[in-house]
């Protein structure tokens, strides 16, 4: 784990880079997030995705796979790499500072 | 007089069934198990189909004949539960009520939830050795093949078995060389994971198995497409890999009247379940085994017969009106087929990754390691299945929670 500064707020991240404490996570610290993953421009669907990766960990505990994020956000898998072309659940769930999805055991 | 419905007459259901026949006297309860036909297949055995290591008929049998006495049994695909009114809603029109629901209905295969996977060259070119026709007819396609690529692709998990893919391109490797022809073939193996395996000590032992032999590894490789004209894949990502012959695990899924049901399942139709009792979270009378479950554990045989002791337990309990017993730790424990014989195991559960040492206690066979013991271990599990696994017998010094003696703590390979 360590410390590290976004926008101005102090958080932890773990080795990965994902986020140890959703709690410490807001909305401010986007922008500056998605510049670290290569997206630079934050269009509405990008948006759209981060909140729904957000409000699916609060409600089940763990973000939703790429697959079920197809299924269930409103944006197809396609759409997804091209919003987030290094892979979509895991830079989605790093910038909604949410744990890394779980869904492969 | 409790009703006990157990839907799935696969792995999960026969052995609970049997369990719950032998816990409840027949005037307790009525135990009554459906499922769609009466041919129940040896999964792990198909891996062996391809290469003439087992026939067909090798590891089929009649569902019934794996039940104890007085256990009645419905043949007729499930169209959905009322999960509100308690009862089950059968495709030939019969209805059956319960107390206790246990949904034993697996994972299915959904080839067509990927693009291009069903065209021209489904069972030409491209084949899946994950049910008895595909693995059937990859062996004739691989008996022809002289030479070229030949690509394992795993679409996305979860799938059945994680182990069985690699296992797969082990004997391959195995099965060219026998033919004299390995230095014809180009093996690759296409994984959506970002190394050999889901658990870091064991993808590291087996990432090393696949360069020892020769075997390419692509990982984080979605497949987003398959051209079977053009032959290749192409993940989401733009990555494209070649193919003469493809051997494809497709997506998975829960059943699809799970989907039918209201409030039964999840997005991809598997029940939620509670990871320690095994009881859904859907209704407290629905208890769930196997592959059907969404807990965070591997889909196979060995982690559904551990579910099946505190299953029966928690229903006895519910039926009691007692609290329910948090006993599943998530335990696995696949043997893992790796050519020429051998083999090697692995041991975990939900806290504990893969450690090396020897299983079940200091005197076993070794973990982690490949051994000829192994591979009988491998063999002899078919054995096992029909013999003490299904009838629900419980084996001495092999109890469902993960063993720690005998086990290498903190170690690492
Ligand atoms: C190639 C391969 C290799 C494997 N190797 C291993 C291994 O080495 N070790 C290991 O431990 N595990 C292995 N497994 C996994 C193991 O076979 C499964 O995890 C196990 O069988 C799961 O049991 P289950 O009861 O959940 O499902 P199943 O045994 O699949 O049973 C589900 C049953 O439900 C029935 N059903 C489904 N829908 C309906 C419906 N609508 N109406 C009526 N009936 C329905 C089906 O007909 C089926 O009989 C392997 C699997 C595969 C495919």
């Amino acid at each position: 784990m360590t410390t590290t500064s976004i926008a101005g707020h102090t958080v932890d991240v773990n080795d990965e880079g994902f986020f140890v404490d959703p709690n410490q996570w807001t909305e401010d610290m986007v922008p500056a997030l998605a510049r670290a993953e290569g997206i630079d421009d934050l269009s509405e669907q990008h948006w759209q995705v981060i909140r729904f990766m957000r409000s699916q960990y609060q409600e089940k505990g763990t973000g939703p796979t790429v697959r079920v994020l197809g299924k269930t956000s409103g944006v197809t898998v396609k759409e997804l790499y091209t919003l987030f072309p290094k892979g979509p659940a895991k830079v989605a769930a790093k910038i909604a500072g949410i744990p890394k999805p779980r869904g492969c055991i | 007089m409790k009703r006990i419905v157990v839907l799935g007459c696969g792995t999960g259901g026969t052995l609970v069934a049997n369990r719950l026949r032998q816990r409840f006297d027949r005037h307790a309860a009525r135990i009554t198990v459906v499922d769609q036909d009466d041919v129940h297949v040896y999964q792990p055995g198909l891996l062996f189909v391809p290469f003439g290591l087992a026939l067909a008929e090798d590891i089929v049998r009649p569902r019934r004949r794996q039940l104890h006495a007085g256990i009645d049994v419905a043949i007729s695909a499930i169209d959905r539960v009322d999960v509100d009114g308690n009862v089950v809603h059968l495709s030939n029109g019969e209805s059956l009520d319960y107390d206790v629901l246990v949904v034993a209905t697996g994972a299915v295969l959904v080839p067509e939830e990927t693009e291009g996977l069903l065209g021209t060259g489904w069972l030409q070119n491209v084949f899946t050795f994950y049910n008895l026709e595909g693995a059937q007819a990859l062996g004739d396609r691989l008996a022809q093949f002289e030479g070229g690529r030949l690509v394992v692709n795993v679409v996305d998990m979860p799938i059945k078995c994680p182990v069985a893919p690699l296992e797969f391109c082990f004997l391959a490797d195995w099965y060219f060389r026998e033919r004299g022809i390995r230095d014809q073939v180009d093996i690759t193996y296409a994984t959506p994971l970002d190394g050999a395996f889901t658990k870091p000590a064991a993808s590291h032992a087996l990432a090393g198995l696949l360069e020892e032999k020769g075997i390419e590894l692509v990982t984080e490789f979605n497949a987003g497409e398959y051209d079977e004209a053009a032959r290749t894949i192409t993940s989401y990502d733009g990555r494209v890999v070649p193919f003469d012959v493809a051997v494809v695990i497709p997506l998975h899924g829960g059943a699809p009247y799970v989907g039918r049901s209201e409030h039964l399942g999840d997005e991809l139709n598997f029940v939620p379940t509670d990871n320690r009792t095994l009881q859904s979270q859907v209704r407290p009378n629905i208890f769930v085994i196997g592959d059907a479950a969404n807990v965070p554990a591997s889909k196979a045989g060995s982690v559904t017969h551990f579910e099946g002791e505190t299953v029966v337990d928690n229903i006895e309990r519910f039926l009691d009106g007692a609290d329910l017993d948090a006993s599943y730790d998530g335990h696995a424990n696949c043997f893992i087929e790796t050519g020429f014989h051998k083999a090697l195991l692995i041991d975990f559960n939900y806290d504990t990754e893969p450690l090396p040492g020897h299983f079940p206690g200091p005197l076993g066979v070794p973990l982690m390691k490949e051994s000829r013991l192994n591979h009988l271990g491998k063999l002899m599990f078919q054995w096992f299945y029909w013999h003490v696994l299904l009838p629900g017998r419980d084996v001495p010094g092999l109890g469902s929670a993960m063993p720690h003696a005998g086990k290498k703590q903190g170690a690492r390979t």
